[in-house]
């Protein structure tokens, strides 16, 4: 019995709540769009938490980016007092007002100044408001802020029957309306104005946390439509408000295989070869004064003089000082910064919050658009956050970076010890590359390596390679592994002399070896020759007695032929021929 | 009402009686809190300001942008424009204590 289930259809796009876009950088990711369209919004938080400045920015955007005019009924500041507080954020109210792109109507109410007798109601207000939508046909309002009514009018009845009206009226005009309310101690609201807004309430906060104060926003409700229910720290920068929407971002990168140098051959044949990968993320850790920034400025200089930008955020020293400490290795940077590659940004971290680091860092790199960015080290930071916080703003750092392909290598302290600390395990995470320094102790010296950790991507050496830094810059070397373990310092330089000295021996001995072949040889050639002379010797004697033999037979010969004459005799022919002694072939 | 008309013949020797009390009543039509309101206002002014007030009626409906100026929230709204200071003075002015002092024409007494 298998009945089919009816298919609840999906709800048509044009269907779901409308969406009217705040053009806030953030709000519309955590809104998933904008505020409901047609319907009020409550912006409520306590004093100083930005609620004026969020409803001046959703009508200046509304006015510029989505070609909404908007009416602004100030009930607290007047229309100067307005210009010039969100003058002060890039926006150019006063030039809109004259635009007729945006509206500011302030209204006064001065506490104690109305007498009341008998009924009323607020027809006068909506009048107003309704005159001030007509005249631009504005399709946004905002109230800033509503309450100051309580404090004017002293019938609360009346009052809240009219609010009630109000908004209803409001919706019916089919304006997104932006109220404004203080933070009450027990509710959302200081006179409950959440009671008739009930569409979408969003919270405001400006806390302190270890003396650093943070803005933070939270959608406590949002009616008919998904939205980001976490905590937001936000900030007031130049440019408006920015949320900081952590947990919303994707990961999407465009991802790059083009290779940087690091300024360091050997480290870059440690990373196979070829350095980092352009648009990754870099983590130099390292305990006190194990080079990191040597390395990091090291890496800053080769990429500048590529002709790339380079953009150093430095939380621990001043540039002049940066660049001091590192002519004495023989890295020359304040070239590079007289041509423009070069850029440094030095803050202390407890200047201010981490959002204001963040919006401050953001700035920076949208002016400069480097190719590379350092952070040094990122670890200061901290502290003026908390950890999640940190992890959160490395995040949407590392996130904004890579969206534009640009390579960031952060430098993090380690406490001396411990080399992993906890966030830093967690920072690793969004780390692409890792690369670790150490300091070895022992005989009575401490002496810097440096390995490679993690590298994403890339076939990368495991060995531990120790680096000195000396007046001509950073030297990788290898790091002699014995049976002690690594050694490192004058235990590595022993050991290289060590084997300097067999190498030596050997060569002497391979020498004198060489030597002994050539006397032998020398000594054979002698006895050749001397074998060679006593022949010679020999064979003249010989030749000479043979000479000798010859002639004697030749004269016996003629002797006897004279001595037969003599006699008288017949003397017989001689028969065999005559030979000359120098013609006689010797043996050989 | 009554006890307040005992207190007329105290009132002209206070104010000079040259001076003209300007009064501009603000409404939204011709609803009955309108009516009320400018009922009201006109037996106060008989009883107290006979023969030296003026009142001007303004429909916010017909003329919304005067709502601005005199900082309009709330209808009927009665403003001494005359004699200075201003003063401002809201509802149906049903409450007469209520809104004599609010045009301060109890301050004598």
């Amino acid at each position: 019995m298998t009945k089919k289930r009816p298919i609840i259809p999906p709800a048509p796009r044009s269907a779901l709540l409308p969406k009217c876009p705040t053009g806030i950088q953030g709000l519309d990711e955590i809104t998933g769009g904008g505020l409901p369209r047609s319907r009020p919004t409550l912006v409520c938080g306590g004093a100083g938490c930005g609620k004026t400045l969020l409803a001046a920015e959703f009508l200046v955007r509304g006015a510029v980016q989505f070609h909404e005019p908007g009416v602004l009924m100030a009930f607290e500041e007047t229309a100067g007092e307005l210009n010039a507080n969100v003058a002060s954020l890039g926006f150019d109210l006063a030039g809109l007002v004259r635009r007729k792109k945006i509206l500011v109507d302030y209204v006064h109410i001065e506490p104690g100044e109305i007498q009341e007798s008998g009924d009323y109601d607020l027809e006068g207000l909506f009048v107003r408001i309704n005159h001030a939508i007509d005249s631009i046909g504005a399709k946004r309002v905002v109230l800033d802020t509503l309450e100051a009514l309580f404090s004017g009018l002293r019938n609360e009845a009346i009052l809240r029957a009219e609010l009630r009206r109000l908004f209803r009226w409001l919706k019916a005009k089919g304006v997104t309306a932006v109220i404004t309310a203080e933070r009450g101690r027990e509710q959302l609201t200081r006179h409950g104005l959440e009671e008739y807004v009930s569409d979408c309430v969003i919270l405001l906060d400006h806390r302190v946390n270890d003396q650093i104060a943070t803005r933070h926003m939270r959608v406590v409700k949002y009616r008919g439509a998904m939205h980001g229910t976490n905590e937001f720290p936000f900030l007031i920068g130049e440019n408006g408000l920015s949320v900081l929407p952590i947990t919303s971002l994707a990961l999407n990168h465009q991802v790059s295989n083009e290779r940087i140098a690091t300024g360091i051959p050997r480290l870059d044949a440690m990373l196979g070869g070829r350095g980092f990968f352009r648009g990754s993320s870099i983590l130099l850790t390292g305990t006190p004064g194990t080079g990191k920034t040597i390395i990091s400025a090291n890496f800053a200089h080769a990429a500048a003089r590529r002709g790339e930008r380079v953009l150093f955020f430095s939380f621990e020293e001043s540039p002049n000082q940066i660049i001091r400490n590192l002519h004495s290795i023989g890295l020359h940077l304040e070239p590079l910064v007289k041509r423009g590659l070069l850029r440094f940004h030095s803050a202390r971290p407890s200047l201010y919050g981490l959002e204001m680091h963040l919006a401050t860092m953001f700035k920076e790199i949208a002016e400069f658009q480097p190719h590379v960015v350092i952070v040094d080290p990122i670890t200061s930071l901290m502290d003026a956050g908390t950890d999640s916080e940190c992890k959160g703003m490395i995040t949407r750092l590392i996130d904004y970076l890579k969206g534009g392909q640009v390579t960031t290598l952060f430098t993090s302290l380690t406490q001396g010890g411990h080399v992993l600390a906890q966030s830093e395990a967690a920072m690793s995470s969004l780390m692409d590359s890792w690369i670790l320094l150490q300091d070895f102790q022992g005989n009575g010296e401490r002496n810097r390596v440096l390995y490679v950790l993690k590298a994403r991507g890339m076939a990368h050496s495991n060995q531990v390679r120790e680096f000195l830094i000396s007046d001509r810059g950073i030297d990788v070397v290898d790091a002699y592994i014995g049976t002690s373990g690594v050694l490192t310092g004058s235990a590595r330089a022993a050991q290289e002399s060590l084997e300097k000295a067999a190498v030596l021996a050997s060569q002497q001995e391979a020498a004198q070896l060489e030597r002994e072949v050539e006397r032998k040889h020398a000594a054979l050639e002698r006895q050749i020759a001397a074998m060679r002379s006593d022949y010679e010797t020999e064979a003249a004697e010989l030749r000479r007695i043979a000479d000798q033999v010859g002639t004697r037979t030749i004269v016996l010969g003629t002797d006897r032929a004279a001595s037969g004459r003599l006699r008288q005799a017949d003397i017989k022919a001689p028969t065999s021929p005559q030979v000359s002694p120098r013609n006689r072939k010797l043996p050989a | 009402m009554k006890t307040q008309t005992a207190k007329r013949p105290a009132a002209p020797p206070r104010r000079p009686p040259a001076k003209l009390w300007q009064l501009r009543l603000y409404v939204a039509g011709q609803s009955l809190r309108s009516r009320t309101a400018l009922a009201n206002l006109k037996a106060i002014c008989e009883s107290h300001l006979p023969g030296q007030y003026s009142i001007l009626v303004i429909d916010l409906l017909k003329q919304p942008q005067l709502a601005k100026g005199d900082q309009i929230l709330a209808v009927p709204t009665v403003v001494r424009q005359l004699p200075k200071p201003v003063r401002i003075l809201i509802g149906t002015l049903s409450n007469t204590d209520c809104a004599l002092v609010g045009l301060d024409l109890r301050a004598a007494g």
